[in-house]
């Protein structure tokens, strides 16, 4: 049991973690690249034209797994912040940080590919829809969460400060999301809605699996990479 | 300990009634922001009474948000801070006291303002009690949640705009509830789900936030 309990930690000092990370995180790239491509080729090449939608609605492939992932990563994030408090290790505290600003950029191309996609098929870039919104809001609390670590000098309460942060963030998530989606109905501004979708052909559902996939072979290769620049800045 | 934490309510309390200018002024930023919507807007009675809720609960939020700098600065600058962390009263307790007095300087007045402000946006008088009420449950759940991103930017470079990115996005369902529950009334139907929600809000708040506030204290100060 101790010896397990060992092996859990042994990668939790930055000085092991390092060359872990440096070693691990080109094979993650690779993967990444090859699921991409795979997914892309599903995407562009495979899958049916949509017979409502025409061809726009292939940016499927980047906009639904993008959402996936700025959802998923904060999550991510702020479990490594709720361990980086309960065992005041230091890596934990470097994962968060280096998780944000991925995070982040999905969110952004998450609403920056709805805006494109909502054009053609709704005729308007922006809707007051409850998904939108919420993942505005959750874009500002990316942002908030990356501001408040650059204005504090100091490393470990950068991380402690931004896993508080974190922490409450995520309890509010929810709460957000249905605020937002009560207000939505109530409001009744946007007329079109999400949920009518038509059951999807398989090989566009493989397609965006495979997206995801590549996604999250991304995220974690990038956040490897970015957390090593972590560790030498802190030296 | 009740005594301790009155005496600390009583004292912040003071502190801020003789230093009446704090009080004054994020009450005076509720009254002008809520005057300029009409300038820039427009002085069309039917359009103002469409979107006064919103107006004033949006103000209300930025006036409570403007006033949380003050919450711990001048007892960090004085080191008061630091002896109440190590002193023998719960700091949960302590952050739950200081929230309260914060909240009845800054925001119980607009609490109280807010029919005048309704006056001008020409809301029908039945709706003043809704929006009353609805201030009075949201603003503490707007001091309490402010708080923890008080506590967490204590003593950072540019920690007003800062807060504000932190504070904001979180306020987002207290803004949607408080200002839904007027609009419902507005429509002829019942606010009281709305109202309900923001209760419930604030009895959430009120238990979880004085812990967080508690630990950003630490994490602030170690």
């Amino acid at each position: 049991m101790t010896a397990r309990s060992a092996n859990w930690f042994w990668y939790a000092s930055p000085q092991t973690f390092y060359p872990l990370a440096g070693a691990a995180a080109p094979w993650f790239g690779i993967a990444a690249a090859l699921l991409a491509a795979a997914g892309l080729y599903v995407g562009f090449f495979v899958a049916p034209t949509d017979a409502q939608q025409g061809e726009a609605y292939r940016i499927i492939f980047i906009h639904v797994p993008a959402a996936w992932m700025s959802m998923f990563i904060y999550l991510v994030m702020a479990l490594w912040a709720a361990l980086g408090l309960a065992f005041n290790t230091r890596l934990s505290g470097m994962m968060a940080t280096a998780l944000a600003p991925t995070g982040a950029l999905f969110t952004f191309l998450a609403l920056w590919t709805g805006s494109l996609w909502g054009k053609p098929t709704w005729g308007t870039y922006w809707v007051w829809d409850a998904r939108l919104t919420s993942e505005l809001i959750l874009l500002f609390l990316y942002l908030g969460f990356m501001a408040l670590q650059a204005a504090i000098d100091d490393p470990r309460r950068a991380d402690r400060a931004g896993a508080l942060l974190a922490i409450v963030g995520v309890v509010n998530i929810p709460i957000i999301y249905f605020s937002v989606k009560w207000w939505n109905t109530l409001h009744q501004g946007a007329s079109v809605s999400l949920k009518s979708a038509p059951s999807m052909a398989a090989s566009m559902f493989t397609g965006m699996i495979l997206m995801a996939l590549a996604f999250w072979m991304y995220s974690i290769a990038v956040a490897l990479v970015r957390v090593r620049c972590i560790i030498r800045e802190r030296g | 300990m009740l005594d301790v934490l009155l005496g600390l309510v009583r004292r912040d309390l003071l502190l801020a009634l003789r230093n009446k200018s704090d009080v004054g002024t994020a009450l005076l930023f509720f009254v002008i922001v809520t005057s300029l919507f009409p300038l820039g807007i427009g002085a069309e009675p039917g359009l103002l009474r469409a979107i006064a809720p919103g107006v004033i609960w949006v103000a209300a939020l930025l006036s409570s948000m403007l006033s949380l700098g003050r919450l711990f600065a001048a007892d960090h600058a004085d080191g008061t801070l630091e002896q109440m962390v190590l002193g023998a009263a719960p700091l949960g307790a302590v952050a739950a006291a200081k929230t309260l007095a914060h909240w009845l300087v800054s925001g119980l007045p607009l609490v109280l303002i807010a029919p005048l402000i309704a006056l001008q946006y020409d809301l029908p008088l039945s709706l003043y009690g809704v929006l009353v009420l609805s201030l009075l449950l949201g603003t503490p759940t707007l001091s309490l949640i402010g708080a923890i991103g008080a506590a967490l930017t204590l003593g950072l470079r540019g920690g007003g705009v800062l807060l504000s990115l932190l504070v904001l996005p979180l306020y987002v369902p207290v803004l949607i509830m408080g200002a839904g529950g007027v609009e419902m009334a507005a429509a002829g139907m019942s606010g009281q789900g709305h109202l309900l929600l923001l209760a419930a809000m604030l009895v959430g708040a009120a238990a979880f936030a004085p812990w967080a506030i508690a630990a950003a204290l630490r994490i602030s100060l170690e």
